[in-house]
C-alpha cells in the first residue's frame, strides 16, 4: 500500500488521472465506431508534430528562467526562415535544410535580445515572457504585410503583396519528415489502386525527433549545460564557481529560442501549410501543459517528462473529438482542450514553491 | 533580591530554541532612575533577553520561556509589545522605525496623536475627529526637551543627520505619559562621537527624571561613562552583576569573552616566514559587512584568523577576494595580482572559498553530492570532462564525478547514503563538510573558509576544525579562517586579526590575553602595528 502511494505521489495525480482517462478512450474507440489504426497513426502524427517546441522549453527550465512563453518569438524565427526558403524558390530536402539554417540565424539574434531582456527582470521572467510574445507576434503580424515577399504561392492573390494567412508547402516540402520511409501496416489497396487505411508509422519524423532529443539530452551533459543547470537550481552557488549566471541565463534562452522554431518547421512539415499572422499567438500554451503534464516543475524538466507529457496531451487532445464527439454529437474537443491545458498550466504554477523547497 | 527601590527584577530567566540553550538562569534587578549597561558578545544572549522583557511574540512561539518578570513587585507576562508599552516600557531599536516623509511630531505622536472633535464626530463617532497639530507640537517639543537636545520638532525624517533620527525614535518613547523603563538596544552604534555624547547627557537627565534604562552597547568606554550597574553576559548566563564604580573597560573586555583557552599552540604546524598572500587598501562594499581599508599579509602554510563583532566587516573580506562582491584595492598571491571581481579567474588562481552562507551559496541543494563536490572544480578547471568529436564538445564524466564524491565522503567521514544523495537532505555538519571537499577538490594553496561551525553541533565543529588543521598540516594549505567565535580561532590559528569598523583594529597571536581581543573588538583600542588607518 505504502509502495502504491509513494508511487502515486512520485507519479503525480495529474499524470495519472490524464494516462486513465486515455486508456479509457482508447479502449472505449472501438464500441462507437473509431478506428483504432487511424487514431494511432493520428497520435504518432501529432506528438512529431509538437514535441520539439515542448522539448524547446527545456534549457530555460534548467536555466531558472521559467517557463518560456515567449516561445511565439522562436516559433517567428521559424516562419522566417520557412517563408524565406520558399521565396528563394528553395523545394524539397534543400528547401527544408536551408529553412532550418535561416532559423537558426533569426533564432540566436532573437534569442540574443529577448536573453538579455530577461536578466533584467529575473522572478518575473515568465509574465516578461508571455507579453514579449505577444508583442512580437502582433509586430510581425504588420511585418508579414511589409516584407517584400514576391513568390505567388506567398502573397495574397488579389494584392499580389502581403503574405496569405495560410500558405501551403504542397509544392515544397510537405510531410518531407512523415514519408521518410513510413512503415504502413494493415493498409489496403482501394480500387484506384492506391493504399489508404491501416496504420501509419513516420519513421522520418520519429528519427528527427529522436534526434533532437538526443541532441538536447547531451547539450545538457556537456560543461555549459551542467552550469546551466547549477544556474537554474542555485544561482549564487553558480556564481561563486565562477559560472556567468547572465551568459548561461541568455545560452538557454537562445537555445529554446532556436529549438522552439526548428519545432514550427516541423509542424509545419507534418501540417501541410504554413500559419502566419496571429496563428503562433497561443502556441506556447500546450507546449507548456504537455511539458507540465509530463511531470516537469518550473524548475526541473527532463527528457522523459517531455515525451510522456507530449504523448498524453496530443493523445487526448487526438481521442476525445473523435471518441466524444461520437458519443456526444457535439464538439467538446476544444472545451476540453482549453480545461486541460490552462488547468494544468494554473495547476503547475501554484505548485512552484512546493518543488522548489 | 527584590528590594523596595527596584523597578524590575528579571529572576531565573531561562530560554532555549528548540534545545538549543540561549539564555540560562539570568538574575539581575534595575532600580528606579538606574542605568544598566548591559554587554556582551554577539549571540551572548542580549536580544533574547530583551525580546522576552518585551513580550515579542518569537518566544511564545518558540515554547516560551522560564523565569519570572517582576515590575513595580508585580510579577508580569507580556504576550505581545503592546502589553509591554501599556506596562511602561519603552524600547528603542538598532534599526529605525521611523516615517521618512513624516515630521519629528508626527513621529514621535504616531498612533497617538492628539484628537479635536468636531460636529462630525456627534454623527458618525470618535474615529471623525481631526488632528490636533498645536497640542501634538507641544508634546513633541516637551518630549525633546526632557532629552535635553535641540530638534525642530517640524523637521522630516528624511531630512534629519542620523543622530537627530535616534532622538526622535528616544522622544517618542518618552512621550508616553507612563514611561518607567527604557530600553536602548546599540543607540550610539550609528552616531557620531559627538552625538554619542549628546546622547549620554540625556539619557542622565532621563535617569535624574526618574526613567530606568537598560543601555546595550558595543561601546565600553560609554557604558563605564553612564552605566550605574553592569551586567554582563556571557554564552546566556549572567556572568557579572556589579556597580561600574572602579570597573575598568579592561575588565569588562575579560568577562564578556573570558573563556578557557582549549586548543594548544603545540598543535599548529610551524609556519614559514614567505609572505603569501599580501592584502593592501581593500575595500568591499558587501551590504551589512562593508569593509572600508583593510591591510594584512598572510604567511605560506599559515592559518590566519580574522575576528570582530558582526557587521564589522570581517565576512566582507573574504568575499571580496573572492569576487563575490564588489571590491577595490590591491591583493597578490605568491607575488602575482590577484583579480578582483572576477570569481573564476580566482578560482584558478589556486584559491578556494568555503562560504559562511551554507545553503544559500555553498550548496546546490536540490542536487547531488556528486555535484556538489565537482561542479566547482567542473567549471573552474576544466576536470571530470570527456571530449567528444575532438574537443567540440566536453560532456561531464559522470563516473570520475563519483569517484571524487566517494573519495571525500571517505576522508571527510560524510554521513550519506552515497553520492547521488540530494545535498538538503543532510544535517548541517556534514553539509558543510560537503563544502569543505568542494573547496578541497580545487586543490587550492589558499583557502578562505567562513564561519566554517554556524549552526553545526559540538560534534561536527570539532570535526571540521580537525580537517581544517590536517588539510594545513599535510598539504601545508594556508587557511585563512573567518569566524565569531574568538576561541575557535584562538584554538586553530596561528595569529587573529580582529576587524572593527570595516579596518582591522590589531593583529594578535592567539595566546594574548583575551582582554587585548575584547578590546580591540569594541574598538577601544586601535592596532599596534599601523594596520589601522
Amino acid at each position: 500500500m505504502n509502495r502504491i502511494k509513494a508511487f502515486i505521489t512520485d507519479f503525480g495525480w495529474p499524470r495519472i488521472i490524464i494516462a486513465i482517462f486515455l486508456l479509457a478512450l482508447f479502449i472505449s474507440a472501438p464500441f462507437v465506431g473509431v478506428k483504432l489504426d487511424a487514431s494511432f497513426t493520428d497520435v504518432f502524427n501529432r506528438f512529431g508534430q509538437n514535441v520539439i517546441m515542448v522539448l524547446a522549453l527545456v534549457p530555460m527550465v534548467q536555466a531558472g528562467c521559467g517557463l518560456n512563453f515567449g516561445l511565439p518569438l522562436g516559433i517567428l524565427s521559424g516562419l522566417l526562415g520557412s517563408t524565406m526558403a520558399m521565396q528563394f524558390g528553395l523545394t524539397g530536402p534543400m528547401g527544408f535544410l536551408v529553412a532550418i539554417l535561416i532559423t537558426i540565424f533569426f533564432g540566436s539574434i532573437f534569442g540574443l535580445g529577448y536573453g538579455k531582456l530577461l536578466n533584467k527582470v529575473k522572478g518575473e521572467e515568465m509574465t516578461i515572457a508571455m507579453y514579449v510574445g505577444f508583442s512580437a507576434v502582433m509586430l510581425f503580424s504588420i511585418l508579414w504585410l511589409l516584407l517584400p515577399y514576391t513568390k505567388p504561392d506567398l502573397v495574397m492573390g488579389y494584392a499580389g503583396e502581403g503574405l496569405r494567412r495560410s500558405i501551403s508547402l504542397e509544392k515544397y516540402w510537405d510531410k518531407i519528415l512523415n514519408n521518410f520511409l513510413a512503415l504502413r501496416i494493415g493498409s489496403v489497396r482501394n480500387l484506384a489502386g492506391n493504399l489508404s487505411g491501416g496504420f501509419i508509422f513516420p519513421t522520418g519524423l520519429m528519427m528527427f525527433v529522436a534526434a533532437c532529443v538526443v541532441f538536447m539530452w547531451f547539450f545538457l551533459r556537456t560543461k555549459t549545460g551542467t552550469a546551466m543547470t547549477a544556474v537554474g537550481s542555485n544561482p549564487d552557488f553558480a556564481r561563486a564557481s565562477g559560472v556567468s549566471v547572465e551568459k548561461m541565463r541568455t545560452t538557454s534562452v537562445v537555445v529554446s529560442t532556436i529549438i522552439g522554431g526548428i519545432g514550427i518547421l516541423v509542424y509545419q512539415q507534418s501540417f501541410g501549410f504554413v500559419q502566419v499572422y496571429d496563428a503562433p499567438l497561443y502556441m506556447a500554451f500546450p507546449a507548456v501543459s504537455a511539458l507540465l503534464i509530463g511531470g516537469a516543475s518550473v524548475t526541473k524538466a527532463s527528457m522523459l517528462n517531455v515525451v510522456i507529457g507530449t504523448l498524453l496531451f496530443q493523445g487526448m487532445l487526438t481521442m476525445t473529438p473523435s471518441v466524444i464527439n461520437s458519443v456526444l454529437k457535439t464538439d467538446m474537443s476544444e472545451v476540453i482542450r482549453i480545461i486541460v491545458s490552462n488547468g494544468m498550466i494554473i495547476y503547475a504554477l501554484t505548485r512552484k514553491t512546493k518543488v522548489t523547497k | 533580591m527584590a528590594n523596595e527601590s527596584s523597578l524590575l527584577s528579571l529572576e531565573g530567566i531561562s530560554k532555549d530554541f528548540y534545545g538549543n540553550v540561549v539564555l540560562e538562569d539570568v538574575t539581575f534587578t534595575v532600580g528606579r532612575g538606574e542605568i544598566i549597561g548591559l554587554v556582551g558578545e554577539n549571540g551572548a544572549g542580549k536580544t533574547t533577553l530583551m525580546r522576552i522583557l518585551f513580550g515579542m511574540p518569537v518566544i511564545a512561539e518558540t515554547g516560551g520561556f522560564k523565569g519570572r518578570i517582576m515590575l513595580d513587585g508585580k510579577q508580569v507576562a507580556f504576550t505581545s509589545p503592546f502589553d509591554a508599552l501599556d506596562a511602561g516600557i519603552g524600547m528603542v531599536h538598532q534599526e529605525f522605525s521611523l516615517i521618512p516623509g513624516f515630521t519629528a511630531t508626527e513621529n514621535i505622536t504616531l498612533n497617538r496623536e492628539s484628537m479635536k472633535r468636531n460636529v462630525a464626530c456627534d454623527i458618525f463617532g470618535e474615529r471623525m475627529s481631526v488632528l490636533d497639530r498645536a497640542r501634538m507640537r507641544t508634546r513633541a517639543a516637551k518630549a525633546i526637551s526632557r532629552l535635553g537636545v535641540k530638534l525642530d520638532p517640524d523637521i522630516l525624517v528624511s531630512e534629519m543627520p542620523v543622530g537627530h533620527k535616534q532622538f526622535t525614535e528616544i522622544a517618542r518613547e518618552i512621550d508616553r505619559s507612563n514611561v518607567k523603563l527604557l530600553v536602548l538596544d546599540e543607540p550610539t552604534a550609528v552616531l557620531t562621537e559627538t552625538e554619542a555624547e549628546v546622547l549620554i547627557q540625556s539619557m542622565r537627565m532621563l535617569a535624574a527624571q526618574g526613567i530606568s534604562i537598560i543601555f546595550i552597547s558595543h561601546r565600553l568606554h560609554e557604558i563605564i561613562n553612564v552605566a550605574d550597574k553592569i551586567v554582563v553576559l556571557r554564552d546566556g548566563k549572567a556572568v557579572k552583576s556589579v556597580p561600574v564604580k572602579g570597573v575598568s573597560v579592561h575588565d569588562i573586555a575579560t568577562w564578556m569573552v573570558g573563556r578557557e583557552v582549549k586548543g594548544s599552540s603545540s598543535m599548529l604546524s610551524a609556519c614559514s616566514e614567505k609572505v603569501f598572500l599580501k592584502v593592501d587598501n581593500l575595500w568591499v562594499d558587501m551590504p551589512g559587512e562593508t569593509v572600508r581599508n583593510v591591510s594584512f599579509d598572510v604567511c605560506e602554510g599559515e592559518i590566519f584568523g580574522i575576528g570582530g563583532l558582526a557587521g564589522q566587516g570581517k565576512l566582507g573580506i573574504p568575499n571580496g577576494l573572492m569576487g563575490l562582491f564588489p571590491a577595490g584595492g590591491n591583493a597578490s598571491l605568491d607575488d602575482s595580482p590577484v583579480p578582483l571581481n572576477d570569481p573564476h579567474k580566482v578560482l584558478n588562481n589556486h584559491m578556494a572559498f568555503v562560504s559562511e552562507d551554507r545553503r544559500g551559496v555553498g550548496l546546490l541543494l536540490d542536487e547531488t553530492l556528486e555535484w556538489n563536490v565537482a561542479f566547482t572544480a567542473m567549471q573552474a578547471k576544466g576536470e571530470h570532462l570527456i571530449p567528444v568529436l575532438g574537443g567540440l564538445f566536453k560532456l561531464r564524466n559522470e563516473r570520475t564525478m563519483k569517484l571524487l564524491a566517494e573519495e571525500y565522503i571517505k576522508t571527510l567521514e560524510i554521513k550519506c547514503t552515497g553520492p547521488k544523495q540530494r545535498a538538503k537532505e543532510l544535517s548541517g555538519g556534514n553539509q558543510q563538510k560537503i563544502c569543505l571537499a568542494k573547496a578541497f577538490a580545487l586543490k587550492p594553496k589558499l583557502l578562505f573558509v567562513s564561519e566554517p561551525t554556524r549552526g553545526i553541533d559540538v560534534g561536527a565543529k570539532a570535526i571540521v576544525l580537525e580537517t581544517l588543521r590536517r588539510y594545513n598540516k599535510e598539504y601545508g594549505m594556508t587557511i585563512v579562517m573567518v569566524s565569531s567565535e574568538l576561541e575557535e580561532l584562538r584554538s586553530i590559528c596561528h595569529r587573529i586579526a580582529i576587524v572593527d569598523e570595516g579596518r582591522i583594529a590589531g593583529i594578535l597571536p592567539p595566546t594574548a590575553e583575551i582582554a587585548e581581543f575584547g578590546l580591540l573588538m569594541s574598538g577601544e583600542k586601535t592596532g599596534k602595528n599601523g594596520d589601522a588607518a
